[in-house]
C-alpha cells in the first residue's frame, strides 16, 4: 500500500538574525490512509514546525524546506502557493492547540466554516451554511442551526475545539493534523474530543497525525509512535512495542516520568536530567548524549543514523543494543527476586 | 445599548462643566480688557468704566460666571459683542468650512495611511516597510503651517496648479470647493496620516502573528483574503481609537491652518474672536468644540460593536 504521505529527509531552515537554525532535521516518515500516528517529543522538539512545514504555513520569507514531502506521491514543496491552498484544507487539514486562540473572534464560526467549504466546494453562501451546520451537529454540539450564529467567546473551550475540529474536517480531508488538540482543556472534555477523533477518523478513513507531549493520550488512540528531540526522530515504533520494550533512552526517560496510579508513593518521579539545549548549539555527536546516562565517548563524538530493526521498529542510538541487553536482565533479575 | 447612549450623553454634563469653568477662568484671568478693546485707544477711562458696568465686567468674577452659565445652561451661549450676533448664530456661520476641512482631512489621512500601514506591516523589515516608517516619522515632525507653507510654495505658486489661499462654499460648485481645500486638507491630514500608519502597521502586525490568522491559513484561504478579511477587522479597534482621537486634533490644527490658508472657519473665528477680546464668542465656541469632540469620541465607541462582537455583548449587559 503506498503511503498517504511520506515525509523524505525533511529539513526546515529557518534564517534568524542569529544565524541558520535547522528546527527539522531529516526527518522521514510515513502515514497511512485510516491511521493515527503519535509524533511526541518535549516543547521545541520540532514537531510543530514539522507540521506547519507540511502546509508550508511558516513564513515563507524566512523558512527555507530541504527533502520531500509526499502526498500521494506528489511532491508538496514543489507546488505553487496556488496549488498549495488547493490542498489546504481540502487535502490535509489542522487543528490547533488553543482553541481560545485559534478561531477568529470577529466572526461568527458558522461563517468561519462556511468560508472553508465555499473556497474548496464551490457552492454558494447559504449551501455552506447548511453544510456548517452538518459538520456542528457531526462533532456534537448541541442546536448548531443556532450555534452557527454565535461568536466564539460565546462557547466554552471544549465547545470551539469542536468548531476548529468541524471547521478542519468540513472538506473532508484524507489527512488530518492535529497538533496537540487537547492540551488546552480540561481532562474530561480531552476524552471526549479524542474520541471524536477516532470517530471522525474512521468514518472518513482519514490519516491522521496526533502531536502530543502526552503519552497517556498516544497509548490510547494511536497505533504508531515516533519520537523526536531536538529535530529529530530518535525512535519510531508501533505503539505496544514502544510502550513495551523502548530502546532509545530519551523514549525510556519519557516513559519513566509519567507517574502511575499503582505506583510506589515515596518513590520519586523520574527527571531526564538535563535541559533541551538550543538549536543554535546542538551536540556534534548523539544529540542527546549530554543528558544521556548510558552516553560513551562514541556517542559525544559520532552522531548516529536511525537504525531500523527486524521488526520494523527505529531508533538512533549507538548503544540501543546494550540497553535492550541490561533490560532483559534486569526483568530476569526483577522476576527472579519476586 | 440605549440605556448605554443614554448612560454616555449623561456623563457629557459634568465634561462639560468643567471645560465651561477652565475656559471661562482662563479668560477672564487673561489680561485684556475687552471694553478697553472695542472703543479703541482714544476713548476716555470714564466711557471705558460705563462700557465695563454695561457688560457686567465689574462685577465680581463668580458672579459673571454664573451669569454666563445659568444662560449657557439654557441654550444661550451669549452674544457677540463684535460683531453684534448670537455667539451660536456665528459658530454656524463658520462651521461649513472648518467640517469641509476637517472631513477632507480626515479621509486624505485614512485613504494614504490604512494602506500604507497594511502593506508595511505586511512587508515588515523591508525597504518598502522602512521607507513608510521614515516618511511617517516625517509627518509627524513637521509642523502642519511649514508644511502648509511648502505646498503652497510647489503647488500653488511654482506649479500653479492650485490657489494659494481662499475658500470656496460648497454651494458654490463641488470643484472650486475641492480645488481650495486640497492643500489645507493635505496640510491638516498630514499628522493625523502618519499617526494612523503607524497604529494600523503595528496592530496590523499583532493580528498577523494571531492563532486564527494560522487558521485561516491552513483553511487555504488567499493571502489577501487573509490580510483583509481576517487580519483588519481584528486590527481595527486600535485603528478607530486613534482616528476618533486624531479627529480632536484636526479641530485644534485647523485653527492654523486656517490662519495660513485664510480660510473663514471655527479656527478663524476663535483667533479674531481672542484678539478682540470677545469674551462669549471665545467661551461658547471652545465650549462647542468639546462638546462635538465628545460626541465624536461616542460615536468611535459605539462604532467599536461594529467591529468587535466582544464589546457588542459587553454593552448589552
Amino acid at each position: 500500500m503506498e503511503p498517504l504521505l511520506k515525509l523524505n529527509q525533511l529539513k526546515t531552515i529557518f534564517s534568524t538574525e542569529k544565524g541558520m537554525v535547522t528546527a527539522v532535521d531529516d526527518v522521514s516518515f510515513e502515514v497511512y490512509a485510516g491511521e493515527m500516528v503519535g509524533l511526541v517529543g518535549e516543547s521545541g522538539c520540532g514537531k510543530s514546525v514539522t507540521s506547519e512545514s507540511i502546509l508550508q504555513l511558516l513564513n515563507e520569507k524566512t523558512t527555507n524546506y530541504e527533502g520531500e514531502i509526499l502526498y500521494k506521491g506528489m511532491n508538496l514543496l514543489s507546488l505553487s502557493e496556488e496549488q498549495m491552498r488547493e490542498i489546504r484544507g481540502n487535502e490535509i487539514s489542522m487543528i490547533f492547540q488553543d482553541p481560545m486562540s485559534s478561531l477568529n473572534p470577529v466572526y461568527t464560526i458558522g461563517n468561519q466554516i462556511a468560508e472553508a467549504i465555499m473556497i474548496h466546494q464551490k457552492v454558494g453562501k447559504k449551501e455552506a451554511n447548511l453544510r456548517a451546520i452538518e459538520m456542528l451537529r457531526l462533532t456534537g454540539i448541541p442546536s448548531p442551526e443556532k450555534r452557527v450564529h454565535e461568536y466564539p467567546h460565546e462557547l466554552s473551550g471544549g465547545m470551539r475545539q469542536r468548531v476548529m475540529i468541524a471547521l478542519a474536517l468540513s472538506c473532508k480531508p484524507q489527512l488530518l493534523i492535529a497538533d496537540e488538540p487537547t492540551t488546552a482543556l480540561d481532562v474530561t472534555i480531552q476524552s471526549q474530543i479524542l474520541e471524536l477523533i477516532q470517530e471522525l477518523r474512521e468514518e472518513l478513513d482519514m490519516g491522521v497525525i496526533l502531536i502530543t507531549h502526552d503519552l497517556g493520550v498516544v497509548a490510547e488512540v494511536c497505533t504508531r509512535v515516533i519520537v523526536m528531540y531536538l529535530g529529530q526522530i530518535i525512535e519510531e515504533a508501533d505503539v505496544k512495542t514502544l510502550f513495551k520494550s523502548p530502546l532509545h533512552p530519551y523514549t525510556k526517560g519519557l516513559l519513566k516520568s509519567i507517574p502511575h496510579l499503582d505506583g510506589d508513593r515515596t518513590q520519586k518521579l523520574n527527571v531526564i536530567k538535563g535541559v533541551v539545549p538550543s538549536l543554535q548549539d546542538v551536540p556534534s555527536g548523539c544529540r542527546f548524549a549530554p543528558r544521556c546516562d548510558f552516553a560513551t565517548e562514541q556517542c559525544r563524538e559520532n552522531p548516529p543514523e536511525l537504525l531500523e530493526l527486524v521488526n520494523g521498529q527505529k531508533v538512533r542510538c549507538w548503544n540501543y543494543e546494550h540497553i535492550l541487553r541490561e533490560a532483559k536482565d534486569h526483568a530476569v533479575t526483577t522476576s527472579e527476586n519476586k | 445599548m440605549k440605556a448605554y447612549i443614554i448612560q454616555r450623553l449623561l456623563s457629557l454634563i459634568p465634561v462639560m462643566f468643567v471645560v465651561a469653568v477652565v475656559v471661562f477662568f482662563i479668560i477672564h484671568l487673561t489680561p485684556g480688557d475687552p471694553a478697553a478693546v472695542i472703543l479703541g485707544p482714544d476713548a476716555s477711562v470714564e466711557e471705558v468704566n460705563h462700557l465695563r458696568e454695561e457688560m457686567g465686567l465689574n462685577l465680581p468674577i463668580h458672579e459673571q460666571f454664573w451669569n454666563w452659565i445659568t444662560k449657557v445652561v439654557q441654550g444661550d451661549l451669549g452674544w457677540s459683542i463684535y460683531m453684534d450676533k448670537p455667539v451660536l448664530q456665528a459658530f454656524l456661520e463658520n462651521l461649513a468650512p472648518t467640517l469641509s476641512l476637517a472631513l477632507m482631512a480626515q479621509i486624505i489621512a485614512i485613504l494614504i495611511s490604512i494602506p500604507a500601514g497594511i502593506i508595511a506591516a505586511t512587508k515588515r523589515g523591508t525597504l518598502t516597510d522602512q521607507t513608510f516608517m521614515i516618511v511617517s516619522l516625517l509627518g509627524i515632525s513637521v509642523p502642519n503651517f511649514l508644511l502648509a507653507l511648502l505646498l503652497v510654495l510647489v503647488f500653488a505658486i511654482n506649479f500653479a496648479l492650485l490657489p494659494v489661499a481662499g475658500f470656496q462654499p460648497l454651494s458654490n460648485g463641488i470643484l472650486p470647493h475641492l480645488q481650495y481645500l486640497i492643500l489645507p486638507a493635505f496640510a491638516l491630514g498630514a499628522i493625523q496620516a502618519a499617526l494612523i500608519a503607524r497604529v494600523t502597521r503595528s496592530s496590523m502586525l499583532d493580528v498577523l502573528h494571531a492563532n486564527y490568522i494560522k487558521t485561516a491559513r491552513s483553511k487555504g484561504v488567499k493571502k489577501k483574503v487573509v490580510i483583509f478579511k481576517h487580519a483588519l477587522k481584528n486590527a481595527f479597534i486600535p485603528i478607530l481609537t486613534v482616528i476618533g482621537q486624531t479627529f480632536g486634533q484636526l479641530i485644534a490644527g485647523a485653527v492654523v491652518i486656517e490662519t495660513v490658508f485664510n480660510i473663514p472657519g471655527i479656527g478663524q473665528l476663535i483667533i479674531n474672536a481672542i484678539m478682540r477680546r470677545d469674551f462669549e464668542v471665545i467661551q461658547g465656541t471652545i465650549l462647542l468644540i468639546a462638546f462635538s469632540y465628545v460626541i465624536i469620541n461616542l460615536i468611535v465607541d459605539l462604532l467599536y460593536g461594529f467591529f468587535d462582537p466582544r464589546v457588542r455583548l459587553s454593552a448589552k449587559n
